[in-house]
């Protein structure tokens, strides 16, 4: 999944994967997490594009988990999610085009 | 053929002319085509020029739209009458019992939209449901609130909404969802709005048709009954002239 981070404010790749964890964590609990496999692959603080990588069967819920973030690090930022992929070589491409 | 998404509720500062165009450039860009802007009751045409210029500008199609909040059925009924004929989209925010059912089988009422903090006055039920399922009305759900409640109070909203839902469904009334946002930061994709409905179980082409066909659906049949050709549902002027 490509996302763009949409915010005033830059993030490090850290406060970003808090973030995202935290509302996954809040939606659908530990053992819900647990089963994502989210990764964050790639990350561009000064563009606020990233990567992450999640299993197939779990894209939905980290859409949900993604679009009900409205703060990182306490600071107003939304994240949208540009293109969804299969493999990251086809997403590079997706974001090339 | 690609999808018209459309996006009912958005309550931008109307005070602030440049945070409205944001937000329409914003609605732009996260792929909408049609955006309805809650607007104040009395709020004068001139205004609304201005805003469908702003919307033009961002090339997104504007609608207007009223958010009522009677306190009793006969002030909806007055309120529906005056304004009617001079908004896009009527939404009844139903804070009783009584609004709600009156609201429900109102044929001129669009939206039905309940308080989404006051649990004991989400009268969406079967019997609401049955009503509205007989008019025109629509089950319109806010996502705002969902973005920005934490904790044991968006548990109960969503508790709620899951339960409507399935009301809703069984009763085959349409279900719009809105984002309600009221910055560009609380604006989501239609898609991700759709991801959002799967929360409260809403299943994706649904979901997916709550942003799109659902309220683009009620635009184009109210343009249609304020258009100047519209004599009646089915019945329209077609031609004027000595010779008709």
């Amino acid at each position: 999944m490509a996302l763009k981070i949409d915010s005033d404010e830059t993030f490090s790749s850290g406060e970003l994967i808090d973030a995202v964890w935290n509302a996954v964590l809040k939606l659908y609990g530990e053992y819900g997490a647990s089963r994502s496999g989210l990764t964050l692959i790639n990350y561009d603080a000064e563009k606020g594009l990233a990567i992450i990588r999640t299993f197939n069967t779990t894209v939905e819920p980290i859409q949900a988990a993604l679009a009900s973030i409205t703060k990182i690090r306490d600071k107003p930022a939304a994240i949208h999610v540009l293109t969804i992929s299969g493999t990251i070589r086809t997403l590079r491409k997706k974001i090339k085009q | 053929m690609r999808k018209t998404y459309v996006d009912l509720h958005l309550r931008p500062n109307l005070k602030d002319p440049e945070q409205v165009a944001r937000m329409m450039r914003k609605a732009s860009e996260l792929g909408y085509r049609l955006t309805a802007v809650s607007l104040p009751s009395n709020f004068r045409e001139e205004k609304i020029q201005q805003l469908r210029n702003i919307c033009e500008e961002a090339k997104v199609d504007f609608a207007s739209r009223v958010d009522l909040r009677p306190q009793t059925s006969k002030e909806l009924i007055n309120s529906l009458r005056k304004l009617r004929r001079r908004f896009e989209i009527i939404s009844v925010i139903c804070e009783s019992k009584r609004v709600s059912r009156q609201a429900a089988k109102d044929r001129r009422v669009d939206l039905l939209n309940f308080p989404s903090t006051s649990f004991r006055r989400r009268f969406f039920d079967k019997a609401e449901a049955e009503l509205a399922s007989k008019s025109l009305a629509s089950f319109e759900i806010d996502m705002q609130p969902l973005l920005i409640l934490e904790g044991s109070i968006r548990i109960r909203l969503l508790s709620s909404l899951i339960r409507e839902v399935a009301i809703a469904q069984a009763f085959h009334i349409p279900i719009v969802v809105s984002s309600g946002a009221t910055s560009e930061l609380l604006m989501r994709k239609p898609r991700e709005l759709a991801a959002l409905a799967s929360l409260f179980d809403l299943d994706k082409n649904s979901a997916v048709e709550a942003v799109s066909r659902n309220p683009l659906a009620i635009i184009k049949r109210n343009r249609e009954k304020l258009g100047s050709n519209f004599v009646a549902p089915g019945i329209r002027i077609i031609r004027r002239g000595k010779d008709c």
